[in-house]
């Protein structure tokens, strides 16, 4: 047990130890200072000119919200295109067929907004063509979409005032080429030295020690494995995510993907230190993070490693952990560890089936997105984080009598409406949407759709109130992972989180973009002694109370029906 | 005054029943979510009397119906309470200044009318014994007028016409002399009107930080409103009926009743503590502003030291005799009207003098009044003795012309004394240098303490004196302000406002003269004296009654205590949810899923006394608030996280633990009966 815990450990020391430095380099990148990838610089030029982009023009905050959603329709429409027809296009070894509309419209839109919720099993759902033009690429733009605006965000936290943030098209650019891309093509090499695919040949057949013979689904896997996690992504090339064995072979792949998916979220965090040159501000956040995260973390490994009491006392073993649904290759604690991960940052990727966790670890990942900004995913953590500060600053600053500010911007109501808009939306959502999966349920069991109501969820019960509240709470989190269990390929899933997934993306984005580019009009005010200070650990403890008050506590009456009182149901 | 008077607290019980209109209750939507609430249990009550039997025993949906509407009660009571104080407090400056009979000024002559018939405009006379009748500018003449009525104070103080002290305010009594004043406001519209108006509520805007404020208390309620309705549908999924009571209990707990509840008790609170210190607010955001303040310009003089300059040393030359040099120097201020030629006839007796000045010497003197070409005084004697007091350069100049030598001994003691903050005063008889007087600022006791206050608090002190750069330098240092403008201009406190204002800082300070309304109006929190000019008054955002220049301390204390109440309360009430929701979430599901048993960690008796405790806790509590949120939270200067970290600890910590043990220790009592 003891070597599973300290592989935990190592795994979140070397994870921070490389986000520092990246944290360094990304502030520098965008601060407009040499960096060691200044030969990608032509690249972006040629990209400029083709595109007919003049990066000397800069843009205030709703010019680069109008570019992103531009840039982000337009994905859409041509990821739907592409997963409609896919059957009758090129690069199809396995013959796999087009997408019904509404699961095109779910998975266009999933992928637009790095969110990553999959209807379909990768093996049959999709072609060569697909996995790479329309997947990959979503993954690689979608995680550039939520950093630039980050970065924007940083352009507007600056002492000047301004509202000139920088061009979004050359942040966005640079995401790509700076971050993105130079990181994905070192992990993606490391995933093909140890096992995944990278090939365009077709399924391979082999033969089992039981002398079956077995299809195993193939392909240029490697690659698209890589930026999935480094843009906290999550959706897999196989339907079983980082649990099959091609897609994450060993305990080393898993590690380095594990890294991955946390490396960019917490390097924003160092790059905003550097960037404002704010660093006691960045390790602030990063230790509200980090102690949000262990709130999660710290239950859901000993619920895992304790086993199950249920399986005990049918007189089976229980020592390795509750090992239903997990592989071997990781064990209980590193597979808590990633389930942990994976929902308080928006990957959303698995390497354990996260519905037959502990009812405690079901509980734990839910909060991890019904929060969404411990870590959180790439930029867009941050923001999430962002709007809660806002709400922090404002309580905290009445109560030593000022009127509050964060960075030397007074925060007024106009700040505050949107921040409270933002922060309502989540729970909105995600209780909104269960409640009328709830409602179809009950009143509706025997509805004239392909699948039934009725015939929804596998297990009925508190578990099966835990599938609907997991599936709506990740899609509002642009998390991704799901519960399983749910028959969610069907009209009413694809098209009710498909919209769920649009307004869970952009209404979080263009807040607190929003909110930073009304500040940084604002007059700067220098700090006195009677200024709040944001970057002290009573601020942070006092953001840690904001958030698992507002966040998690709405959520309360919904997890006492469902992984609440299946754990009190287990153990009495 | 006591905090619930008994006369108060029954107008306020009446106006805490005519709140309940849903006209009123509109403007606080936390609270008229509440009444929705309320209206809904009437509703149940009276269909289970109807016969309806799923909605549990009338009896307890009765009780819940009462805890709510007491709720509401409680939370009016708390805005009327603090409505009456603050009227109760305007009154009683008002009640003075009601008809009284003035005598009006007409081409014709005098004609006697009530003060509520004077305009804006009119004329009217006061002789020695009148009560002035409205507010007004004096035109004509010269009076001693007891003001103690506004400021409490019984020192008799001088306004006369022209200059800046020109302002006479209704209801005070002239004493001596006669004054022609002319009426500078329409009856209804001086600034205590003005005031009483906005304590009444009826011009009373939400300052920013109000709505502000409300808008987050507001997105608490929406999202309590969407836990509420969508458990709805969870629980027809989970097979486990809820009945309405509950349901509301759930809601009314969960939403911020508390602050929603006072807040604008809160507001009123923070004027009606301005009122009280003497200081009438044109608006509630000014003592909100005053909170935020960062810079304050103070005048030196009657701010930091006390009235002008003093005598406080004779140093005659050495082979001088200093008993002559003492009587001299009385000779020469004789005639000499200046605080600072008095006080050195003052510091001569003090010391005891012996050589009182024979009147044989004074006859037939020849007084010299100061003049700004020879910058010196004195007296020229009948036994031809010429003696002469003034500047160093002047002295200098007149012994150097006489061919005299300027004694090194006199220059050196005139260097210390400038560099110590003192003037020094040359004296010379018959031309020849004979000593040096020094005169000094009295800092005013405790004033560098009160510096220090403000400096934890983050503002920084400006003093304005028209002194020379060197002097204001030692007394600044010595007052403990920040920084001074010295040789003072009007206009160089206005530059200075300007550019403090530039660099993102609120800038508060006190005037009085109709120089200084300019930079009154610039100012963010502009306080004018009540003995100021009427240009003075209408350029700031508040009147001080006391005309004490220091008060803006207490001002930006206020400021400072009205957010430090709202933020603290704030806190309290969103802490409070966590221990309602483990009362109240249990109570819901226990009878279907009884494993959720686990969940009841206070170990309530039953669901209806869980749900009963919880609701009579989250009424109780605002009237238990209502003394703090009258009387404000304490600030205190230690520093902003300081400050957090401590008001985190009893609002936030104390808010999160104080309902665990008054929900069980309720649940005791309740469930007796549940």
């Amino acid at each position: 047990m003891n070597s599973e815990i300290t592989g935990v450990i190592v795994m979140f020391i070397i994870t921070v130890l490389l986000a520092i430095p990246l944290g360094k380099y990304i502030a520098d990148v965008f601060k407009g200072e040499k960096t060691i990838l200044d030969f990608m610089a032509p690249v972006e030029r040629f990209v400029y000119r083709i595109c007919d982009i003049d990066i000397t023009k800069e843009m205030n905050w709703k010019q680069h919200m109008l570019a992103m959603l531009a840039m982000n329709m337009l994905w859409f429409v041509y990821a739907f295109v592409m997963l409609i027809s896919q059957g009758s296009l090129f690069l199809n070894p396995d013959g796999n067929p087009s997408m019904t509309p509404d699961l095109s419209f779910n998975t266009a839109i999933s992928f637009m907004v790095n969110c990553n919720l999959q209807h379909y099993s990768g093996e049959s759902g999709l072609t060569y063509l697909t996995q790479l033009a329309v997947i990959t690429f979503l993954q690689f733009v979608s995680a550039a979409t939520g950093i630039a605006a980050l970065i924007v965000v940083f352009n507007a936290m600056r002492e000047k005032v301004t509202d000139q943030l920088g061009n979004f098209f050359d942040i966005f650019t640079k995401t790509i080429t700076r971050i993105l891309l130079p990181i994905s093509i070192i992990i993606a090499i490391i995933l093909a030295f140890n096992g995944s695919p990278a090939s365009f040949e077709g399924k391979d057949t082999i033969t089992t020690l039981q002398g079956d013979t077995v299809q195993v689904s193939r392909g240029p896997a490697a690659g698209m494995i890589a930026i999935k996690h480094l843009g906290t992504n999550g959706g897999g090339w196989f339907g079983v995510n980082s649990a099959h064995p091609l897609e994450n072979p060993n305990y080393f792949t898993n590690m380095v993907e594990m890294i991955a998916q946390v490396l960019i979220p917490l390097a924003m965090i160092f790059a905003l230190g550097y960037f404002l040159n704010r660093k006691r501000l960045s390790w602030i956040i990063f230790g509200v993070m980090t102690a949000g995260m262990l709130t999660f973390l710290i239950p859901t490994m000993v619920s895992e490693i304790n086993g199950n009491p249920a399986i005990s006392e049918m007189g089976i073993d229980q020592r390795s952990g509750s090992m239903e649904g997990k592989e071997v290759r990781f064990g209980a604690a590193a597979s808590a560890y990633w389930s942990i991960v994976t929902t308080i940052i928006s990957t959303g990727s698995v390497n354990s089936m996260h519905d037959s966790s502990m009812p405690v670890s079901g509980a734990m990942q839910m909060l991890g997105m019904m929060t969404n900004a411990f870590y959180g995913g790439c930029g867009v953590g941050i923001l999430n984080y962002y709007v809660f500060i806002i709400i922090a600053v404002f309580i905290s600053g009445l109560m030593v009598g000022r009127t509050p500010e964060f960075l030397g911007r007074k925060i007024e109501a106009r700040e505050m409406k949107i921040a409270s808009i933002v922060a309502l939306l989540h729970p909105f959502l995600i209780l909104s949407g269960t409640a009328l999966a709830s409602w179809t349920i009950v009143n509706h069991p025997d509805a004239n759709w392909s699948v039934h109501p009725s015939n929804w969820l596998n297990n009925p019960g508190y578990h099966g109130f835990s599938e609907m509240l997991y599936e709506f709470t990740s899609a509002a989190a642009n998390n991704g992972s799901g519960f399983e269990g749910l028959g969610d390929n069907n009209i009413f899933w694809n098209i009710t989180t498909g919209l769920v997934l649009i307004f869970g993306r952009f209404l979080p984005i263009i807040g607190p973009v929003a909110i930073a580019g009304i500040l940084a009009r604002k007059k700067y005010i220098p700090e006195s002694s009677g200024t709040l200070r944001t970057d002290t650990a009573t601020f942070g403890f006092m953001t840690y109370a904001v958030i698992m008050i507002l966040a998690a506590l709405a959520f309360f009456p919904a997890l006492a029906l469902g992984p609440l009182a299946e754990y009190f149901s287990l153990y009495n | 005054m006591k905090l619930f008077d008994k006369k108060l607290v029954s107008e306020a019980l009446k106006q805490s029943v005519v709140k309940l209109h849903p006209k009123f209750m509109v403007k606080n939507p936390v609270m008229f979510t509440v009444e929705i609430g309320t209206l809904v249990m009437l509703f149940v009550c009276i269909w289970i009397l109807a016969g309806e039997q799923s909605q549990g025993s009338f009896t307890y949906n009765l009780i819940v119906f009462l805890v709510l509407l007491l709720t509401l009660l409680f939370a009016n009571f708390a805005e009327a309470v603090a409505e009456a104080r603050g009227k109760a407090q305007a009154e009683s400056l008002r009640k003075t200044r009601e008809e009284t009979p003035a005598k009006l000024f007409q081409s014709g002559g005098i004609k006697i009318i009530s003060s509520a018939e004077l305009k804006k405009g009119d004329i009217f006379i006061c002789d020695a014994g009148d009560i002035i009748a409205l507010d007004g500018e004096i035109i004509e003449g010269i009076a001693t007028i007891d003001e103690s009525a506004i400021t409490g104070e019984s020192a008799p103080v001088i306004r006369e016409a022209g200059g800046d002290k020109s302002s006479v305010t209704g209801g005070t009594k002239v004493l001596s002399d006669k004054i022609k004043v002319q009426v500078t406001v329409e009856p209804g519209e001086s600034f205590l009107d003005k005031m009483i108006s906005l304590v009444e509520g009826a011009s009373r805007q939400k300052t920013p930080n109000e709505i502000a404020l409300t808008i987050l208390l507001a997105a608490f309620t929406l999202v309590f409103i969407i836990v509420c309705v969508t458990l709805k549908p969870f629980a027809d999924y989970a097979n486990t009926p809820i009945t309405i009571a509950a349901y509301i209990s759930l809601f009314v707990c969960l939403i911020p009743t508390t602050i929603g509840g006072l807040l604008s008790a809160i507001g009123i609170a923070g004027m009606d503590r301005a009122l009280r210190a003497n200081v009438i607010t044109k608006s509630g955001k000014a003592v909100e502003t005053a909170g935020d303040i960062d810079v304050l310009l103070l005048d030196k003089t009657g701010t930091i030291t006390i009235g002008n300059r003093k005598a406080t040393h004779f140093f005659p030359v050495a082979g001088y005799d200093s008993d002559k040099f003492i009587g001299n120097c009385v000779l020469s201020s004789l005639s000499d009207e200046t605080p600072e030629g008095k006080s050195i006839v003052e510091l001569a007796k003090l010391l005891g003098s012996k050589s009182n000045p024979a009147d044989t010497l004074i006859k037939d003197a020849r007084f010299i009044k100061f003049a700004a070409e020879t910058r010196t005084s004195g007296i020229d004697l009948a036994n031809g003795i010429r003696i002469r007091k003034g500047a160093f350069d002047a002295i200098k100049n007149i012994s150097q012309k006489a061919g005299f030598v300027f004694p090194d001994e006199t220059e050196k003691k005139v260097k210390d004394i400038s560099s110590n903050g003192g003037t020094p005063l040359v004296v010379s008889e018959n031309d020849k240098v004979i000593g040096v007087i020094e005169l000094q600022d009295i800092i005013k006791p405790g004033i560098s303490e009160r510096f220090e206050r403000l400096r934890k608090m983050g503002i920084k002190t400006v003093m304005v004196t028209g002194d020379n750069p060197l002097t204001a330098k030692f007394i600044a240092e010595k007052a403990g302000v920040d920084d001074f403008i010295a040789e003072a201009k009007p206009e160089d406190k206005m530059n200075y406002i300007k550019k403090e204002q530039a660099e993102g800082r609120l800038v508060a300070m006190m005037g009085d003269g109709t120089n200084d309304a300019p930079a009154l109006a610039q100012a963010d929190v502009g306080v004018a004296m009540n003995s100021g000019t009427q240009a003075a008054k209408e350029a700031g955002n508040m009147v001080d009654l006391d005309n004490d220049p220091t008060k803006l301390i207490e001002v930006v204390e206020i400021g400072k205590q009205l957010l430090i109440t709202r933020g603290t309360l704030t806190t309290f009430s969103i802490a409070n949810d966590v221990a309602k929701y483990f009362a109240i979430v249990p109570a819901l599901f226990i009878a279907a899923i009884p494993a959720l048993q686990g969940l009841n960690i206070m170990k309530l008796h039953s669901p209806e006394s869980a749900i009963l405790s919880a609701v009579i806790f989250n009424a109780i509590i605002i009237p238990v608030l209502i003394p703090l949120a009258l009387r404000g939270v304490k600030y205190k200067p230690i520093g902003a996280s300081a400050l957090l970290q401590r008001n985190l600890l009893i609002y936030g910590i104390g808010g999160l633990l104080i309902p665990f043990a008054g929900i069980k220790l309720l649940d005791l009592a309740v469930g007796i009966f549940f």
